[in-house]
């Protein structure tokens, strides 16, 4: 198609309205390779990010089918607020010769985490603002890798730790003489997450902008009005989502509690007494002889899906506060 | 609503045209008109012998200068002449430089600032501080204004008549009255840095010091924020540190001009080049060097 703009301008065999005014030699602009690798590297990355969605979504599916199972023979009512537990006892195929209220591990679980974080909280935050706000680049330097090294200590070292050394301290301190106990257990759990809030929560306060604590300093605040009332707050959320995964870790862990809260599942508020956690529950069928498709095997999922729905519940509430409190920067 | 009208009349005009290189185009602005400087500063803050390390790097050394209350001095200099060393040192925000150390006298009134019985807080309540950077609190406005009186433990009556006060003498009034639960980060960057001088002047200092404030803003917010100075002069000592000479020229009474020079071992030190009034410096300077760097031929 001819097009006489073009024609008249340039002379030459351009069919766009406005034909370039360069009369100088051509450039080839198209690609030279064909770029293959860089399609690989994104569908690698592609599959990486949802390989882990598909993992959660296939824990709830395989936890959904025994769970409802369960359901259809206990009532959720008499699993939510029953009283008694005796899910590990009794004829292994019976349905009503147990009694399936799960408050005595539910409560056991609460009390044991409200123990750890006691411990961890004041522990952690404080290790974090000396960290962030007050030690000096070199003890910096050498604390936190160390600190980071306790957090990769294992478990069952921890849960050995309760029940050989903190439960017969304690039994001497507060006067009880049962092995297991709640109180060795939480606050050995304490410490076990202190180096979880305190190196998230340093992440947090030294992202907080130099010019703030600049700004705060030239106002004739001191380093504690600093920290306290312009770093905290700007880092509440990174300092939230570090207790968030403390208390997570606190309700999921299993193994200090298997070894030092013993197996006995009785509705205690008492921290001296021992008493079995949903996770020591599972830890405890799973591990011995719980025959497919026996009621105590469905009560399994049934514990787990409620641990699920609890962590869940916390890190959802836990975000709506955050969005509500924190200080934007 | 929120936008600041431009006001086109305090737009400053370009000075300092190109042309003839030798000869020197700077104008005094109007702003420093409305009083004289005296013929001598009255020495509310004074510098001797100063010197300033960073670990074993001298940063600066022999500076000696005297600054008059009710004023407005200006710190010029090329990059890395040490300006802002000596701008932190009059509050002692130095204090919070890892490895930095103060030799020499800085007298407030007279007293020794480094002695070991003064109260580093007490110095900054009284020689407050704007930065480069608007550097708002992630809080309301109100907050931000209210954050220096309660710091520093003054139980004002009202709050918020501390509050609307210096967002007046903030000349930021006006535009906030209506939203001062909002948070600052909702507001210009201008506007942003008048919410930082009215954080400073909440707490009732006798000096505000400002390192380049108006460096992150436009033409029209530099306008605002130098026609505050100038109105915040009559009641404040201000001390500023610009890299801009126009600005200086523009709302000093007196400029001091700074240089860093190359000693024996090749370590660049800060020094004090020449102090006189504004309208001296930029007009008729002593030193070569001040010549040389306001006529656009070195820095």
């Amino acid at each position: 198609m001819p097009d006489t703009t073009a024609a008249t301008a340039t002379g030459g065999s351009s069919a766009r309205s406005h034909p370039p005014a360069w009369r100088g030699p051509t450039v080839d602009l198209g690609q030279q390779h064909p770029r293959r690798g860089e399609r690989v590297i994104k569908i690698l990355l592609v599959a990486a990010a949802w390989l882990s969605v598909a993992v959660t979504i296939g824990i709830v599916v395989s936890l959904l089918a025994p769970t409802v199972t369960f359901f259809t023979h206990v009532g959720l009512g008499d699993f939510l607020f029953g009283t008694e537990w005796t899910g590990g006892f009794g004829d292994k195929f019976s349905w009503t010769d147990k009694a399936w209220g799960v408050l005595p591990l539910v409560v056991a679980t609460a009390i044991i985490t409200v123990i750890a974080l006691a411990v961890a909280v004041p522990l952690g935050l404080g290790a974090a603002i000396y960290l962030s706000e007050y030690a000096s680049e070199r003890v910096r330097k050498v604390l936190k890798p160390v600190l980071e090294v306790l957090a990769g200590i294992p478990t069952v070292v921890y849960g050995f730790l309760a029940l050989t050394i903190f439960t017969p301290i304690f039994a001497h301190l507060v006067q009880f003489n049962t092995i297991h106990n709640m109180l060795s257990p939480g606050i050995v759990m304490g410490f076990m997450i202190v180096p979880t809030i305190a190196s998230l929560g340093e992440d947090a306060m030294s992202a907080v902008p130099l010019a703030l604590r600049q700004g705060s300093y030239a106002l004739g605040a001191n380093r504690m009005k600093t920290t306290l009332r312009v770093v905290f707050p700007a880092a509440l959320s990174g300092i939230v989502a570090a207790i968030v995964l403390g208390i997570s870790r606190a309700v999921g862990e299993t193994m200090i509690v298997t070894i030092a809260a013993g197996s006995r599942a009785q509705l205690t508020f008492d921290p001296r007494e021992g008493a079995q956690t949903m996770t020591g529950f599972i830890a405890q069928i799973a591990s011995g002889d719980a025959p497919q498709g026996s009621p105590v095997y469905y009560s399994l999922f049934a514990v787990g899906a409620l641990l699920f729905a609890i962590t869940l519940l916390i890190n959802l509430v836990s975000i709506r506060l955050v969005r509500k409190y924190r200080q934007v920067y | 609503m929120t936008n600041v009208e431009p006001d086109l009349d305090t737009v400053p005009e370009t000075v300092g045209a190109p042309g003839a290189p030798h000869e020197i185009h700077v104008e005094l602005g109007d702003r420093t008109n409305h009083r004289a400087p005296s013929a001598e500063p009255d020495g509310v803050i004074e510098l001797r012998d100063l010197e300033v390390f960073y670990d074993k790097f001298r940063a600066v050394s022999g500076v000696n200068l005297v600054f008059g209350s009710k004023e407005i001095t200006a710190l010029i200099g090329p990059s890395g002449c040490g300006k802002s060393t000596v701008l932190r040192c009059l509050n002692r925000m130095n204090d919070l430089v890892p490895g930095a150390h103060v030799m020499g006298d800085v007298r407030f009134h007279g007293v020794d600032m480094y002695d070991a019985s003064v109260d580093v807080i007490e110095v900054r309540r009284r020689i407050g501080m704007v930065f480069q950077k608007p550097n708002p609190f992630p809080k309301s406005i109100y907050d931000n204004v209210a954050y220096g009186p309660r710091v520093t433990g003054m139980k004002p009556k009202n709050m918020d008549d501390v509050v609307e006060q210096a967002l007046h003498g903030a000349a930021l009034w006006d535009e906030v009255k209506d939203k001062l639960k909002q948070s600052a980060y909702g507001l210009s960057g201008g506007q942003q840095q008048r919410l930082c001088i009215a954080r400073t002047i909440a707490t009732s200092p006798e000096v505000i010091l400002m390192d380049e404030p108006c460096s992150a803003l436009d033409p029209i917010a530099t306008a605002k924020i130098e026609d505050l100075m100038v109105d915040l002069a009559k009641t404040y000592t201000i001390i500023i540190v610009t890299h801009n000479m126009q600005q200086a020229a523009r709302v000093s009474y007196r400029t001091a001009f700074f240089t860093a020079a190359a000693d024996e071992h090749g370590q660049r030190t800060g020094r004090l080049v020449e102090f006189d009034s504004t309208s001296k410096i930029f007009g008729n300077p002593s030193d070569k060097r001040t010549e040389a760097y306001i006529t656009g031929r070195f820095g």
